[in-house]
């Protein structure tokens, strides 16, 4: 009863501590009208009148929970979760402020559970003026491709690493960016931002020669050249290995180049960066230097467009806490070279993602378009793309001994190594029929090792699948349309086969009403071909939408922009609501 | 006492406020395909109408929704001068197939890479498709989340309105 008491009277006192902290920063917030006033009187230059503007959007996100042992799953001792969040940003002229106001009230499984509470998940202010930016508090940045630094915001995976600190952003001139960097990453949330322990400073420029040189604005070559530099901070520690003890160096620092190349429809971007030793938790605590590498180089015309990426990563986990894993304090993004598949069984069952620890891989897309009246073409054009990608291991040879534990392992050379990680080849068409009709078909084959990307417990080895998909639409009146989606997936490992079947009814612009099955019917274990059931109703306004679901949702992979998060399967009731203003 | 001036001054920020009805676009420098840096605060049409929409190559429905207005654009152009940005927010995993992709299905929009979602994030966007129509003024008049076949009658009865 006492500890009841306490924990209830603990609870009291945190959420009062959480509403302090709102209080002081709607005052913030409603005293910028005033600082942007008194800086606007403070500019001798005559300035229009401008009124302060203020946006925001919202999204809630409740799940209730069933139990279901069919398909495991899971049910939580609330037995219903909700993520909310709301943004504002204050803006008057070169100033402007925001804070996001974050709820969990227990986090949607899926999300990190650790995330709890309701308070402050960010706060920033910002002035902009001619060619000055700053910006202090939480903000989010990218330099080059993001293999040196990106921090971003991703909350339908429960992904936010916003350094936490300084920014700055300079154009001196026409033609030349730098930017500098400090700060802390966000780590968790528990009513309030916590940070990770380590510290990131970094800086970037980036020269676009054309802009810089007015001769040469007009030119079909464009050049783009540009350089980070990015280093974190974490205090010493020890590592031992083997009966030795090694000393872990408290900074880190990570580099790297690019060179952006534009020339009338051709374009190429590549980049090089490289890491100092950095023994972490995802490498086993090697000293190794990392390495990275990323080309594209891509031609299109009208009706056509054909584009060819390199990827090559050697021990490019790069985090600001040295212990941390998976989703945690990344300040590098190494994306996949894989294309990210919209259709369910392709997107959700064996989605890849990049191997941080080494993978070299290349692959290829071309675009064309058959011409309106062409044989093949029709009355309205017909689509088609071919997407090819291969991601190996690298080709490296253990070192042996003392210098294994130090170094681990030693890079031959770009090209691939012995382990398949991912075949994935697709094939799409698309064709507008008549007004009325318009049919998608994609065909897709994967080659997927589950053992390196664990993306199912009931196989270990490579995965040979392949999708067919037809998806057909039939807008039966002008704001009246059917879609209908039917997709195969045949593979002799794993769960086996399954089917799906969607049918989607849509009034614009406001309803959509949706019902999906999804058949594991080639299950080896009897018990576990089940039918999972789906349907939900949609309604927009303006910008505002609320969808409403019901059903059983299978456990899978939830990818958004190249970033997976396992969800878990569940049974019951959702109900999602976005917003803006 | 606190809390009277905490009141006293939220009133006054929504009174000196206005929100994103009637708001302009917030700044933010995103580079187009040919490599040129933009400032979204800058983008006019000489007084015409402006359609944003977001979208990314991952989003079906995008897709959908802009090989949609592609095939109205000129007539919609003629009618009402609108001019139409379309920001992607590919992030590096996809965004060099954004051009080939653009070229190859001929849109004639004007192609934003917004690939840290800075800019989507500024415009309240939480998830694409996100349409915004904004008036000569800059103003935004009527956005519209999702995209349902038929949508594109909304869109132009809206942007017949603004020619009135």
């Amino acid at each position: 009863m006492a500890e009841g008491f306490f924990i209830s009277n603990l609870r009291l006192q945190k959420s009062k501590q959480a509403m302090s902290r709102l209080k002081s920063l709607l005052l913030i917030l409603a005293a910028l009208p005033y600082i942007a006033h008194a800086q606007s009187t403070e500019n001798p230059q005559p300035q229009p009148e401008t009124k302060g503007q203020l946006h925001g959007n919202f999204q809630v996100l409740f799940q209730q929970y069933s139990p279901d042992s069919s398909i495991g799953a899971q049910v939580p001792e609330p037995k219903a979760a909700m993520n909310a969040f709301g943004n504002f940003t204050y803006t008057h002229g070169g100033l402007s402020a925001g804070v996001r106001f974050e709820s969990y009230q227990n986090s949607i499984l899926g999300f990190p559970s650790r995330f709890k509470g309701s308070g402050i998940g960010s706060r920033y202010v910002r002035y902009a003026k001619d060619n000055f930016d700053i910006t202090i508090g939480n903000f989010y940045e990218q330099f080059g491709n993001g293999m040196t630094l990106r921090s971003y915001w991703e909350p339908n995976l429960g992904i936010d690493n916003a350094l936490d600190g300084v920014r700055v952003i300079f154009r001196p001139v026409n033609g030349i960016t730098l930017k500098a960097v400090y700060g802390q990453q966000r780590f968790d949330f528990d009513s309030k931002i916590i940070n990770g322990n380590g510290i990131v400073r970094g800086a970037d420029g980036e020269v676009t020669i054309n802009d810089l040189i007015k001769s040469l604005a007009e030119k079909p070559l464009r050049v783009s050249l540009g350089g980070s530099f990015v280093s974190k901070y974490q205090s010493g520690s020890t590592v031992e290995r083997d009966s030795t003890v090694f000393t872990l160096p408290n900074n880190v620092a990570a580099y790297g180049g690019r060179l952006g190349v534009i020339y009338k429809n051709l374009q190429f971007t590549g980049e090089y960066v490289m890491k100092c030793n950095d023994p972490n938790a995802d490498n086993n605590y090697i000293y190794k230097n990392g390495t990275g590498i990323f080309m594209n180089l891509a031609y299109s015309m009208k009706g056509f467009g054909i584009t060819g990426s390199a990827k090559y990563i050697d021990n490019m986990a790069f985090r600001s806490d040295r212990n941390a894993l998976l989703f945690d304090v990344p300040i590098n993004f190494l994306p996949a070279i894989t294309r990210q598949h919209t259709y369910n069984l392709a997107a959700t069952l064996y989605p890849y993602a990049t191997v941080l620890n080494g993978e070299s891989g290349v692959s290829g897309e071309i675009f064309y378009t058959f011409k309106k009246d062409s044989p093949l073409g029709g009355k309205y054009g017909t689509y088609i793309s071919l997407n090819v990608a291969a991601v190996n291991s690298l080709d490296t040879t253990h070192m042996g001994g003392r210098d294994e534990l130090i170094d681990g392992y030693k890079t031959n050379s770009f090209f691939f190594g012995e382990t398949k990680f991912v075949r994935d080849v697709n094939f799409e068409i698309r064709k507008k029929i008549n007004k009325s009709w318009n049919i998608n078909l994609v065909h897709y084959y994967f080659e997927f090792n589950t053992l390196v990307t664990p993306v199912t417990q009931d196989f270990k080895g490579l995965v040979y699948a392949n999708i067919d998909v037809v998806d057909v639409q039939w807008k039966f009146k002008p704001k009246h349309a059917i879609r209908m989606e039917l997709q195969s997936l045949l593979t002799q490992q794993d769960k086996g086969n399954w089917a799906t079947g969607l049918v989607e009814y849509s009034f614009s612009p406001h309803w959509s009403l949706a019902v999906l099955d999804q058949y594991n019917y080639g299950n080896d274990n009897a018990d576990k071909r089940v039918h999972y059931l789906y349907g939900n109703l949609g309604y927009s306004t303006g910008s505002t939408r609320i969808m409403v679901g019901y059903g059983k949702r299978r456990a899978g992979i939830f990818c958004i922009g190249g970033v997976c998060r396992a969800v878990p399967a569940s049974n019951g009731i959702e109900i999602n609501l976005t917003s803006s203003f | 006492m606190k809390k009277i001036l905490l009141l006293g001054l939220i009133a006054t920020l929504f009174l000196s406020m206005n929100t994103r009805q009637t708001a302009s676009i917030p700044s933010i420098v995103l580079k187009d395909l040919d490599g040129n840096s933009i400032d979204t605060g800058k983008l006019t049409n000489d007084g015409k109408p402006i359609m944003i929409c977001f979208w990314a190559t991952w989003c079906s429905p995008c897709k959908k929704e802009l090989n949609t207005y592609a095939e109205y654009y000129e007539e919609w152009k003629e009618e009402t001068g609108v001019k139409i940005y379309a920001v992607t927010i590919d992030d590096q995993r996809t965004v060099n197939s954004v051009k080939p992709y653009v070229n190859s299905v001929s849109w004639d929009y004007d192609i934003l890479l917004d690939v840290n979602k800075s800019f989507s994030q500024a415009m309240g966007v939480n998830m694409p498709p996100h349409t915004f129509i904004l008036d000569g003024k800059g103003e935004v008049i009527w956005q519209h989340v999702g995209y349902n076949a038929g949508d594109e009658e909304e869109v132009h009865e809206q942007l017949l309105k603004l020619k009135q």
